[in-house]
This record gives structure tokens, C-alpha cells and sequence, in this order.
């Protein structure tokens, strides 16, 4: 049992620290949590979309106070009732289509700074798996708030979408009508994605969040040479003063300073997009209604999807599926495919420089041809010939790393 | 800088990605149909000159479909009674003078099915006999035709017999009364038996169409600009064997249906203009502040 | 730590306190009542077929309102009404085409139930907490505090429209009737 000071003043600082160890906790999370220096922006892209969730969050709120998931009036809760009637109801709306599209490049980024700078491997195995839990939950949070509007985009998102759960000749229509709780997507379908677009996913996401920060918590987040630091006795000079040799930083204020600032700039571009240029974003087809009884000349996936769309298009159904599934789950495994026990940025690790950067141009190259016409026979073509590229990087990547040499140290 | 460099990667991966997914794909997904400013090159300037005088004795041959209410005369038949006879509504004649194209209405009115490029059982009838006919119609609309028509009227007239607008409360047989439910029931039988008519419009509508015209609340978000303008000019360009006839607006008579469309289906965007620029520069500050921050903070770490 | 990077990192918290309070406006105003509400907000209402001491309720704004043609035995009077019904304070009444009627919205103005009216007391009775109201909404028994409110109108003819405040309702606020 604690030892509590009588005599204690209600809510000063010794009275705060018996009952919720508030300098203990201060110390930990903030002004002793070591961070390496030797690092870039890319660093703070974990902080964007931290931010980032935290926006779409707000935004979320004040949108759920008007809309009504309902298939009847749905459409225009979103296009009437928030564009025009609520104040500032289409700030929240263009705010919310924007940071929903924003957060998938940033953690693309992220993930991709991540895959180059080795911080996958050597202890770091589940930031990476949790990171990867997070973008699959994303993609669960973009796609369920996708159908909310009820536009035409929505619905034939949802028919193509739920239709994969028949996984191709298995022909499991009953598991797509228990999805969709109807034959199609109506009343039922749009009453449970939405409650998991604004309850379930948002809790599993906020869990996943704090297990992301937990589990960088024991092998400290890593720097631009994948160098291995004491922290201990790093964290020793600083506290020492010795704050030019020492190779870390604390959370708070250093670290974060270099964070808020690239915010700034993220915002600046966040807002310019909000205002200016959010039709990337909010797809036109989408303001036309739901009709089901007429499909859009063209449908696509927002462009997030687009590169794992590419590669279950151009094969036939089932193979198609068995890649788009290869596809969702191959990333998950990466700290394990890579056989090779360098940390270090990609440019030192010779062959996997290669790979890493042909993986870049194939999933850029895939996300063009998932939104461009399949009718268009060149298009198709290069399709699906960056669909066996990047079926053909993941196989090749143990292979690859297995053969490589030990680099050490800096460079 | 070595962080530049890096930056730089970083947006022209991200830049490339955009161009592929938006400019670039809309591009291949869209055929690119060239505006014509509302010319109409298709149709040939009859040459002939209209005399709004003699117009004014050969109206009677519209008369018998068309009212004009700002010479007194009503139309024949009310809008349920019409579409019940024609499938749509004919328009009054009062202001088409105003929005609708000269050497279009005159080509109309010898054969409006060809003038529309419309489907042949197009609902109006030629009805005029000659150029010289056609051109003092013409003439005389064009004489009694109101010099400033408001937006909403150049789209009611141009677009409101076929198309609703419910953001604005508009229906194919006009605005949306305001109704009140009865006390004790709750039920507003006013605003049923409107509805009911409304439909009843609107099947009489879609049997002749083909289709119901969709509602164009939102149309312009839904669109854009460009379709619209190149689409109104000449609908089969965009969309081979559509229903929808050409209307033959003039040009400022466009601009006028456009700035509409944009006033009911973006209403936002005179607040985005205006809160914009407060949010970016306060964004800015921002930026600069932390950038010095962040500055004192890493002094001496390097 | 220096004072200047002290002085930096308030400098910028204090300038995203200025950003978190326009945000906040733009929250608020987003509880704001919607303008289709605000628009709503009128109602007519025919009073040429009310009959005397007859409790007609309409409906305005989503409240209750009470339209009460007075019956012949009411009389006016200048002094605090005491406990007689039938008295009542003449200025809180109007008159449209020469009768005199008490319009008020019918929420008992201590917690907001809706009293009912009895004809044979000329009373309103309040269920909720015993509050009672004479003909003219004048208090009869607290808990309520105040009299019966009378909502803005103005007169049409035989007609009453609720929203808006006319002549006779500005008659009334002179004479501080409403507030």
C-alpha cells in the first residue's frame, strides 16, 4: 500500500504524483522517451497521421450529428442538409473526403520509409505487423465511410466489394448475402457499415494505435544508418548535458519541435487541398444517387485501393482472387521474408536496393492501370504485366536477401 | 540539403501518382468533346428577315399549346393536362425570347424534332410553314421577350419542365408549396395530392423520355462545367441516342442556367472562397513559429 | 533551456490556442438551429370559426400554443387578480374582429408541461406541479413563476400568424406584457 501525505494540498504536484504518478508518467512518455537524432522528416510522419486521425475524428463528429443512415435519406443528409444547411457543415464534409484520402498517401509514406530504412527487422517486428494491422483497419475505416453518402459510387462499391467474400468458384453467396444482410446492398447493409465506420473500426483503430506506440516502446525507433544505440548510456550524456554528443533526443520538447514544424507544412498543403482542389477526393460519380438498377460507365476504387485492385483485374476470377489475397497479406509478412540481418538503409543493401525502388514504380505503376479502362488492351497489358512483377518481387525477396553481404556500421 | 533531396523524391512519386490517377485517367476515361459557344455551325442562317409585327398575327398557331402570360393569353391547358396530352408540358412563350437562340428557334420551328436532334416523336409538331413565317415568330417573341431574366427563370424555362431541382424545392410542375399538416392526424393532404401530381407528371414524363430526366440539384458537382456546357449544346455529342433534345440557349443564356445550377448545387463555395485564405495564412504563421521553435529547440545538437 | 526557447514554444501554443478558437466557432455554429428550422418557424393560424371558452391548440415551432376565444362572463379588471378567475388583466388579451382572445404558447412556465384547461373553473391546470393559470395566463397558484408567454403574431384579418411580430404584438411589449 502506497504511502499518501496527509497534509498534501488537493492537486498539487505531490498530491498528483501519489495518485496518478504524473511526473513518472511525464518522464516517460515525453521528456525521457529517447529518440534517436540521426534522423529526417520522414521521421515525423507517424506524428501526421496521428494528426491526421485526430482530424478526421473531429470532423467525424460534427458530420454524425446530421447524417441519417438511411437509404431513403442518406444522400441528401450528406448533400442538402450538411453542404448547405449546417453551418459550416461542408467545411466538416471536405475536410473529412480529404483527410480521408491524405492519410492513405501519408502512410504509404510511412510505410515505404519503413521498408527502405530496415525498420522492420531485429526486434522491430511488431511495429511493422501492428502498423500493417493499422493500414488493413484503415482500409476497412475508408471503404465502410465510402458507402455513407449513398451515391452511386457507394452502392456499386459495395455490390463489387461484398462480392469477393463468394470467393470465385466456391460461389459462397450466402456468406455475401450474411454480409449484406439483403440480396443487395440496401438498409441493412448500410445501417452496419455504418456503425462500424463510426464505432467499431474507430475503437479497433484507437487500439491499434496505442499498440503501435507500445511496441516501439522496448526497440526505440530506429535512424537513417539502422545503427544499434545504447540508449542508456546515450540517454546518460544527454541528461549530462552533453547535448551535442550525445545521439538522441527527447520526445518532448526536441523531437517534437521538428514534428510540429513539418505539420505546419503538411497543413498548409492539407488546407490548400480542402479549399482549392478536393475533387480528387470526393469522386463526382458519387453525387449522383444510388440507383441500382444502373451501373456507372466507369467504377473504380478510390485510388488507395487501386494498386491491389490491379492486380485481382486482369486474372481470371480465381486467380485473381488468390493474388488480391497474396496481395492484402504479403506485407504482413516482410520482417520474415527478408532473410537478411543488415539493418540499413536500402541504398547500402545492393540487391534490395533494386527490389525496394522496382516495388515503388510497380505499385505506381499498378495504381495507374487499376484506374484506367480494362477495355483498353495496352492498358490491360501493362497491368498485368506489373501485377507478375509484384507477385514476382515478393517471391524473389527471400532469395534475394538470403545471398546478402553484411554491411556494419555507418557508412 | 540532404532532407531536400529526399523531399524531392518523396513528391515527384506523389506527383506522378496523381497525374496517373486523375488528369491522366479522366482523360482516357472521358472523350474530350470541344465547346462550340453556343454557335449551333450545324444550322444555316435562313437569311431571311423577321417582322415581329406580322410574328404577332401568325402566334395564334402556338397558341393552341403554348400560353403567354405576359400578353394575357393563358396556356390552353394546365401542366398535368399537357404532360396527360404531350407527355411534358409546353412552356410559356413570354420570356423564351430572352434565353433561347435566334437561328435556333427559327430551324425549330420548321422542324423541331431535327432542329432538337431529338427522337421523332418528339412532342411538338413542325409549325411553321415557311422561313419567313418562322422568322417573324420569331421577330415577335424576340419583341415581347423581358430584357433581364434571373437565373432561376432562364433554368425554369430551359430546364424545369423535364428536370427537378428538389435542393431548390422545384418539381416539373413548379416550386414545392408551403403545406401544413392537419393538428390531430399529423397528415398534410395538401402536400400528398401535390406529390401525387408530381408523379403522376413525372410517369407521363418517363413514358415519354424513355427515362425520368434525373434531377439536377447537385448536377454540377456530379458533371462538372465542361459536360454540362458541351452537353446542353448538343446532348447526342456526350451521349449518343439520349433522349434529351438540344434547347438552343444562347450562349448568355447558358451562363445563366450554369450560374444557377452552381448557386443550388455548390452553395459552399462563396464560404470556401472566403474561409480559404484565412485557414492557409493562418497555417503559414503557423509554420513560421514552429519553424523557429523547432530551430531553438535543435541548436547545438549537431 | 533558455528563455528564448521557452518564449518560442509559447509563442506558437498561444497562436494554436488562436487557430483552436476559430475552430471552435466553426463548432459552434454548427449546433446552430439550421435555417430551414429558423424558416419553419411561422404559422397561421383561422380563428373566424373559434367558439367561446373553447381551448383550440395548434402548433408552432414544435410547441403547443393555445387559442382561447373569451367567454362573456370574463371581466377585466386593473387590480392583481387574486384568486378569481374571471378576472383577468385586459392588456394581455387581443382583439380580432371585435372578440377577445388569449393566445399564449401552452407550456407552464415553471418546468414546461402543458396544463390543461378546464371551462367550468375558466382555469388552466397544470398536472405536473399544481401550477394554475386564469383565462388571460395570468398566475393563479405557483410554482410558476411567471404568466403564460405569448408568442410573437401578428393579425391578418381573421387570421393569426405565429413568427411575427406585428403591431398589436409590439402594443403588447410596450406595455410589458412580453418580454
Amino acid at each position: 500500500m502506497a504511502h499518501f501525505d496527509p497534509n498534501a494540498r488537493p492537486f498539487s504536484n505531490k498530491w498528483m504524483n501519489e495518485r496518478l504518478a504524473v511526473d513518472t508518467l511525464k518522464r516517460v512518455l515525453s521528456t525521457e522517451y529517447w529518440i534517436p537524432k540521426n534522423i529526417n522528416f520522414l521521421w515525423a510522419m507517424g506524428m501526421v497521421l496521428a494528426a491526421t486521425f485526430g482530424v478526421l475524428l473531429i470532423s467525424g463528429i460534427f458530420l454524425l450529428m446530421y447524417y441519417i443512415p438511411d437509404t431513403k435519406l442518406a444522400f441528401d443528409s450528406v448533400n442538402y442538409t450538411i453542404m448547405s444547411e449546417v453551418g459550416y457543415g461542408w467545411l466538416w464534409r471536405h475536410v473529412h473526403g480529404v483527410a480521408a484520402s491524405v492519410v492513405f498517401l501519408i502512410i504509404y509514406i510511412h510505410m515505404l520509409t519503413g521498408i527502405y530504412y530496415g525498420s522492420y527487422k531485429k526486434g522491430r517486428e511488431l511495429i511493422w505487423i501492428s502498423g500493417m494491422l493499422l493500414f488493413v483497419s484503415f482500409s476497412a475505416e475508408a471503404f465502410s465511410g465510402y458507402m455513407l453518402p449513398w451515391g452511386q459510387m457507394s452502392y456499386w462499391a459495395g455490390m463489387v466489394i461484398t462480392n469477393l467474400f463468394s470467393l470465385g468458384s466456391l460461389e459462397f453467396n450466402g456468406l455475401v448475402e450474411w454480409i449484406r444482410g439483403d440480396y443487395v446492398p440496401g438498409q441493412a447493409f448500410l445501417g452496419r457499415f455504418f456503425m462500424l465506420h463510426v464505432l467499431l473500426m474507430p475503437l479497433i483503430i484507437i487500439g491499434l494505435i496505442v499498440l503501435h506506440f507500445g511496441t516501439l516502446r522496448m526497440p526505440h525507433v530506429n535512424n537513417k544508418d539502422g545503427e544499434e544505440y545504447d540508449f542508456d548510456a546515450e540517454a546518460e550524456k544527454w541528461k549530462a548535458g552533453k547535448r551535442k554528443e550525445s545521439k538522441v533526443i527527447p520526445f518532448n520538447p526536441v523531437f517534437l519541435s521538428k514534428d510540429v514544424f513539418v505539420l505546419g507544412i503538411y497543413f498548409i498543403l492539407f488546407f490548400y487541398l480542402v479549399f482549392y482542389h478536393f475533387e480528387f477526393a470526393m469522386d463526382p460519380v458519387n453525387f449522383d444517387p444510388a440507383d441500382p438498377l444502373k451501373t456507372p460507365t466507369h467504377i473504380y476504387p478510390e485510388w488507395y485501393f487501386l494498386w491491389s485492385y490491379e492486380i485481382l483485374r486482369p486474372f481470371s476470377k480465381d486467380i485473381g482472387l488468390i493474388w488480391f489475397g497474396f496481395a492484402q497479406v504479403i506485407f504482413m509478412l516482410l520482417p520474415f521474408l527478408d532473410r537478411s540481418p543488415n539493418v540499413a538503409p536500402a541504398n547500402r543493401r545492393r540487391p534490395f536496393r533494386c527490389w525496394f525502388w522496382i516495388l515503388v514504380v510497380d505499385m505506381i505503376v499498378l495504381t495507374i492501370m487499376g484506374k484506367l479502362p480494362p477495355t483498353d488492351p495496352t492498358f490491360a497489358l501493362i497491368g498485368k504485366v506489373a501485377a507478375y512483377t509484384f507477385i514476382g518481387l515478393w517471391i524473389a525477396l527471400p532469395f534475394i536477401t538470403m545471398k546478402e553481404k553484411l554491411v556494419g556500421g555507418k557508412k | 540539403m540532404k532532407e531536400l533531396k529526399v523531399l524531392a523524391v518523396v513528391v515527384i512519386f506523389t506527383l506522378i501518382t496523381y497525374w496517373g490517377v486523375e488528369p491522366y485517367a479522366h482523360s482516357q476515361m472521358h472523350k474530350h468533346v470541344e465547346s462550340q459557344d453556343f454557335k449551333y455551325p450545324d444550322i444555316n442562317a435562313s437569311g431571311v428577315k423577321g417582322d415581329a409585327a406580322a410574328g404577332k398575327n401568325k402566334i395564334a398557331a402556338c397558341a393552341g399549346c403554348h400560353g403567354i402570360e405576359s400578353q394575357g393569353m393563358k396556356a390552353p391547358m394546365d401542366a398535368m393536362a399537357s404532360s396527360a396530352a404531350y407527355g411534358v408540358n409546353p412552356p410559356d412563350l413570354s420570356k423564351v425570347g430572352a434565353i433561347f437562340d435566334e437561328k435556333f428557334l427559327i430551324a425549330f420551328l420548321q422542324n423541331p424534332a431535327h432542329a432538337a436532334h431529338a427522337k421523332p416523336n418528339f412532342a411538338m409538331p413542325p409549325s411553321a410553314g415557311s422561313a419567313q413565317d418562322a422568322a417573324d415568330i420569331v421577330a415577335y417573341l424576340k419583341s415581347i421577350a423581358p430584357k433581364e431574366v434571373s437565373n432561376k427563370e432562364a433554368f425554369e424555362l430551359a430546364c424545369g419542365r423535364c428536370h427537378a431541382a428538389r435542393y431548390a424545392k422545384w418539381t416539373q410542375i413548379g416550386t414545392v408549396p408551403k403545406t401544413k399538416p392537419n393538428i390531430k392526424t399529423g397528415k398534410d393532404l395538401d402536400k400528398l395530392k401535390f406529390e401525387q401530381n408530381v408523379a403522376e407528371y413525372q410517369n407521363k414524363l418517363a413514358a415519354y423520355m424513355g427515362k425520368l430526366p434525373p434531377d439536377l440539384s447537385i448536377i454540377i458537382r456530379a458533371r462538372g462545367k465542361h459536360f454540362l456546357e458541351t452537353f446542353v449544346e448538343d446532348p447526342q455529342t456526350q451521349l449518343p441516342g439520349t433522349a434529351m433534345p438540344r434547347v438552343g440557349v444562347t450562349k448568355e443564356g447558358y451562363e445563366k442556367v450554369e450560374a444557377y445550377l452552381e448557386e443550388i448545387g455548390d452553395p459552399s463555395k462563396p464560404k470556401r472562397e472566403a474561409v480559404g485564405p484565412w485557414v492557409i495564412g493562418f497555417f503559414f504563421i503557423f509554420t513560421i513559429l514552429a519553424y523557429l521553435w523547432y530551430k531553438s529547440q535543435w541548436k547545438g545538437l549537431k | 533551456m533558455s528563455d528564448r526557447r521557452d518564449f518560442m514554444g509559447m509563442a506558437l501554443g498561444a497562436f494554436t490556442g488562436l487557430g483552436a478558437l476559430g475552430a471552435l466557432y466553426a463548432a459552434k455554429r454548427t449546433w446552430d438551429p439550421l435555417p430551414s428550422i429558423k424558416a419553419a418557424g411561422f404559422t397561421t393560424i383561422d380563428v373566424s370559426k373559434a367558439e367561446e371558452n373553447v381551448l383550440y391548440t395548434e402548433m408552432w415551432r414544435g410547441k403547443p400554443i393555445f387559442v382561447l376565444k373569451l367567454s362573456k362572463d370574463a371581466k377585466p379588471s386593473d387590480a392583481p387578480n387574486g384568486n378569481n378567475a374571471n378576472a383577468y388583466d385586459d392588456k394581455r388579451l387581443i382583439t380580432i374582429n371585435g372578440h377577445k382572445f388569449f393566445i399564449a404558447i401552452g407550456l407552464c412556465t415553471h418546468l414546461g408541461c402543458i396544463p390543461a384547461y378546464f371551462p367550468e373553473e375558466h382555469k388552466f391546470k397544470c398536472a405536473c406541479h399544481g401550477g394554475e393559470f386564469n383565462m388571460a395566463g395570468e398566475v393563479l397558484k405557483s410554482p410558476p413563476p411567471s404568466p403564460l408567454v405569448i408568442p410573437p403574431f401578428t393579425i391578418e384579418g381573421q387570421k393569426l400568424v405565429l413568427g411575427e411580430s406585428g403591431p398589436e404584438y409590439k402594443k403588447l411589449l410596450a406595455a410589458g406584457v412580453v418580454a
